[in-house]
């Protein structure tokens, strides 16, 4: 057991702005699950792009198997048995899970050695997975499975899945870490790249904790905790998230009533009678698996989508399903979409072009149709002071932003409009824990003077933090809403996979 | 075998300096090019340069048709910069120009017996409104319908330059003029005014002068400007700040197409004085070379129009001078185009060999 399958040695490597890896070194056992813990930005990815051979390193070497690793493209590195899951799955979506997988062969092999080939494996690690279905119908757990198999094909000795869970639902992460301990029993050795701490204790058996492009530690689990492997992945203690259940006031300010969308088209996901209702002050959590209709329903709520089949949306009393998000906005209602890059926020423009991009209710930005540059830069530079943006100037390009930061920025700007309701999507999405913690933070301060928000997540940790109230968007349908202080997370679990 | 395979690869940083770079490495690599064409045509690749690039601007004359040719492409390059900032592929702006020309010009030759300081800019009115008219076409269709913009307007042109023909073959046709097909001359107010005693150089140039001073105003100081920019940087994000995307195309075309129209009604009531088949030496369509020469920047748009409009005359000296044909000219404006987009893809990418990284 304690043969040594990598032995990273000094690895190092250094892009324009940044030494992304430090010398790196540790070592992985053979047949083990190795987690790789860190923080956005900690070097985690730079290092497996290295290890899978999509880019070199500037120093340092791997000894695999006791040789030096010496590849230079990922398909010298699967065929030396080095397999590789993304978090983006790479799939193609129109076609059946068969042909996706005998997309996935580097090698000429019979269709019929093929084909027991993953017959084979899907019984051996019960991998239950209809090979006819088109991929576009199979479920984020299924299709994490469908990458399982394809990687398996090629008889990997080492398996690296980065952040495997980040889409997954609390049972399909249970039947992913049951097919992990079987890989481990059958000789394969996994190398799982993770920020989420509690994943490491239940399913690792030693970590290796990275920051700023180095190594702080690398140790068995034993005794640690999620408490103490915080501290050394941030470096620091995270201040203590609480909300306050006695700010939520009675009256409602915000409701949906039985909304119905059918869009007619595979890649979206109807929306059959949603309703919610939303207090004064309080926090409603909308959880789910991804591509359940929480992107349908945020362009419904924001007013970039109009077409509503029948339903009302109702604030303050007065309908607003017909208005798009700049009316929406005049009404004191603000919007933060998923992605930061191309949606909340343009990229090639400036962060003083971006603030332009939400003219709030009652701004000076514009007059007559002519922009007012000088309220314009205030508003940015208290965007940035207030929300600890670190960037050159207003002037920075969004692009020249960290996620993290870019983030920030968005909320910030949008907060900032002290609106009476904000409807916010995936708030802390692919960002590290500080700013993550600052966001959640800032968003139970605003609910404490008296916003409405509406936050919905992937991340079920961060929803039972900081909303009052939870429902489950399945399939496009909304399950009634839980308080959080008394919630049943077995059921939450439930509701997220379809059940009743 | 990784080795000798090419991969395009986004460069990291880019520098600032790159909107000049761009259109000045597209200019030498023209140039170069084109000495390269006339000495295998056998001719001395300097003095063909000479007489195509610097002779014909040698003389006060030659320097004021370099302005009367580039004040129509510098005219409809800034109403097409309107089109592409917001990423609308509005081809047709030929079209355009001929629908102009076809109302102001019909206005002159309704007044032709009648003489008034009011003539003129009724028929400005008149070709801004007609090429106007003609842009909205393919804008409602691509509202309304979703169509490719690209197709409709292209196909216009030849719609428009059809009833050009019609007219001045039939309804329009000159009564003393021998059948030539071609209008009455337009009357004396119903011309531009020279700028210059003896030189064609017209009062259109103030005009486009002006415009292209708006719009500048326009594409940095308002919201409609920066509306234009957001919805051709990232179409979601246009939705998130509740732009109204059908409006802005139909601005954007009707726009473009009022200034294409008004180059074509400066066209035939400057230096030209009729109606006639040939108006207009592919305007419309070189102008896109001069938008995107001028990386859309009104400013850039007035050097590149000088650029272009000179190989409009280098052409025309090098058929005279060096019995070259003058489609040569049309040989620099494609290469200036071909290299422009080359060195635009060498600024914002790199080509690696071997490994991706």
């Amino acid at each position: 057991m304690n043969e040594l399958i990598l032995d990273i040695q000094n690895i190092s490597k250094s892009f324009p702005s940044v030494k992304a890896n430090n010398k790196v070194t540790f070592g992985v056992q053979k047949n083990t699950v190795h987690a790789i813990l860190g923080e956005n930005g900690a070097g985690k990815s730079t290092f497996v792009k290295i290890l899978y051979g999509l880019i070199k390193q500037d120093e340092g070497k791997i000894i695999y198997k006791n040789n030096e690793l010496k590849i230079s493209s990922p398909s010298e590195a699967r065929k030396v048995g080095i397999g590789m899951i993304f978090q983006h799955f790479s799939l193609f979506e129109s076609l059946t899970v068969r042909e996706n997988l005998m997309l996935g062969i580097d090698e000429y092999v019979s269709y019929k050695k093929l084909e027991i080939k993953i017959e084979n494996l899907i019984q051996k690690y019960k991998l239950a997975l209809d090979l006819d279905a088109p991929v576009i119908s199979l479920s984020s757990g299924q299709k994490q499975k469908v990458e399982i198999v394809r990687v398996l094909l090629q008889n990997p000795k080492i398996l690296v899945m980065d952040e495997p869970t980040s889409v997954l639902s609390p049972q399909e992460v249970k039947n992913l870490f049951i097919t992990l301990n079987a890989l481990v029993k059958n000789e394969t050795t996994i190398l799982y790249i993770t920020h989420k701490l509690e994943e490491v204790i239940t399913i690792c058996n030693s970590v290796t904790i990275m920051r700023d492009g180095k190594v702080i530690e690398t140790s068995s689990i034993g005794s640690n905790t999620s408490k103490t492997l915080a501290t050394k992945m941030l470096g620091r203690n995270l201040e203590q998230i609480t909300k306050d259940f006695s700010a939520v006031k009675d009256s409602v300010n915000f409701e949906v009533n039985n909304l119905s969308c059918k869009f007619n088209d595979p890649f979206f996901t109807d929306l059959n009678n949603i309703s919610l209702k939303v207090h004064k002050g309080e926090i409603l959590g909308i959880a789910g698996v991804a591509g359940n209709g929480q992107s349908e329903l945020m362009e419904i709520l924001s007013g970039e989508n109009l077409y509503i089949e029948s339903g009302k949306i109702i604030f303050n009393k007065k309908r607003i399903e017909k208005l798009n998000p700049q009316q929406r906005r005049n009404l004191s209602i603000s919007f933060v979409p998923e992605d930061r890059l191309g949606h909340s926020a343009v990229p090639e423009l400036s962060l003083v072009e971006n603030t332009l991009l939400s003219r709030f209710y009652n701004n000076k930005f514009t007059k007559n149709g002519l922009i007012q540059k000088k309220f314009l830069d205030d508003h940015t530079e208290s965007i940035i002071n207030l929300f600890n943006v670190k960037c050159l100037d207003t002037n920075s390009n969004a692009s020249s932003l960290s996620g993290g930061n870019l983030q920030k920025y968005v909320i910030g700007r949008e907060i900032l409009s002290k609106p009476e309701l904000l409807i916010i999507s995936h708030p802390t999405w692919g960002i590290d824990a500080g700013a993550e913690n600052f966001i959640r933070q800032s968003l139970i301060k605003l609910s404490k003077l008296g916003t409405s928000i509406i936050v919905i997540s992937q991340d079920l940790d961060e929803l039972i933090q900081i909303s009052h109230k939870l429902s489950i968007i399945y399939n496009g349908t909304l399950s009634k809403s839980f308080n959080t202080d008394s919630i049943d997370i077995e059921k939450v679990g439930m509701l997220m996979g379809g059940g009743k | 075998m990784n080795l000798l395979s090419p991969s395009i690869v986004p460069r990291t940083q880019i520098s600032s300096y790159v909107n000049f770079l761009v259109p000045l490495i597209a200019i030498i690599l023209t140039l170069l090019t084109g000495s390269l064409i006339f000495s295998l045509l056998g001719f001395n690749p300097i003095h063909s340069l000479y007489t195509f690039f610097i002779s014909p601007i040698s003389s006060l004359y030659g320097f004021s048709e370099l302005l009367v040719k580039a004040t129509p492409l510098a005219l409809i390059a800034i109403g097409l910069s309107y089109c592409f900032k917001n990423n609308i592929y509005n081809i047709g702006a030929e079209g355009q120009l001929i629908m102009g020309a076809i109302f102001g010009g019909g206005v002159a030759i309704y007044f032709y017996n009648v003489e008034g300081f009011w003539l003129l800019p009724l028929m400005l009115l008149a070709g801004v409104i007609g090429g106007s008219l003609w842009a909205l076409i393919p804008a409602l269709l691509k509202t309304k319908f979703n169509t490719n913009e690209i197709l409709t307007s292209l196909m216009l042109v030849y719609v428009a330059t059809f009833i050009l023909d019609y007219l001045v073959v039939g309804p329009w046709k000159d009564p003393s003029g021998f059948s030539y097909p071609k209008s009455r001359p337009f009357n004396e107010s119903a011309r531009m005014p020279e700028l210059f005693d003896g030189l064609r150089v017209h009062f259109g140039l103030i005009i486009t002068l002006f415009l292209v001073f708006i719009s500048w105003f326009i594409f940095s100081k308002t919201i409609f400007g920066f509306q234009l920019k957001v919805s051709g940087l990232s179409i979601k994000a246009a939705r998130f700040a509740g732009f109204n995307q059908n409006k802005l195309i139909i601005s954007a075309f009707i726009i473009c197409g009022g200034f294409a129209g008004l180059a074509g009604l400066g066209e035939v009531s400057g230096p030209i004085g009729l109606l006639y088949r040939d108006i207009s030496p592919n305007y419309g369509f070189t102008a896109i070379i001069v938008a995107f020469l001028g990386r859309l920047h009104p400013v850039g748009i007035i050097f590149s129009s000088l650029i272009i409009a000179l190989t409009y005359l280098g052409a025309e000296d090098a058929q005279v001078f060096l019995q070259i044909p003058s489609a040569v000219g049309f040989i620099f404006q494609g290469l200036v185009l071909f290299y422009l987009l080359g060195a635009e893809l060498l600024v914002n990418y790199k080509i690696q060999f071997g490994k991706i990284s």
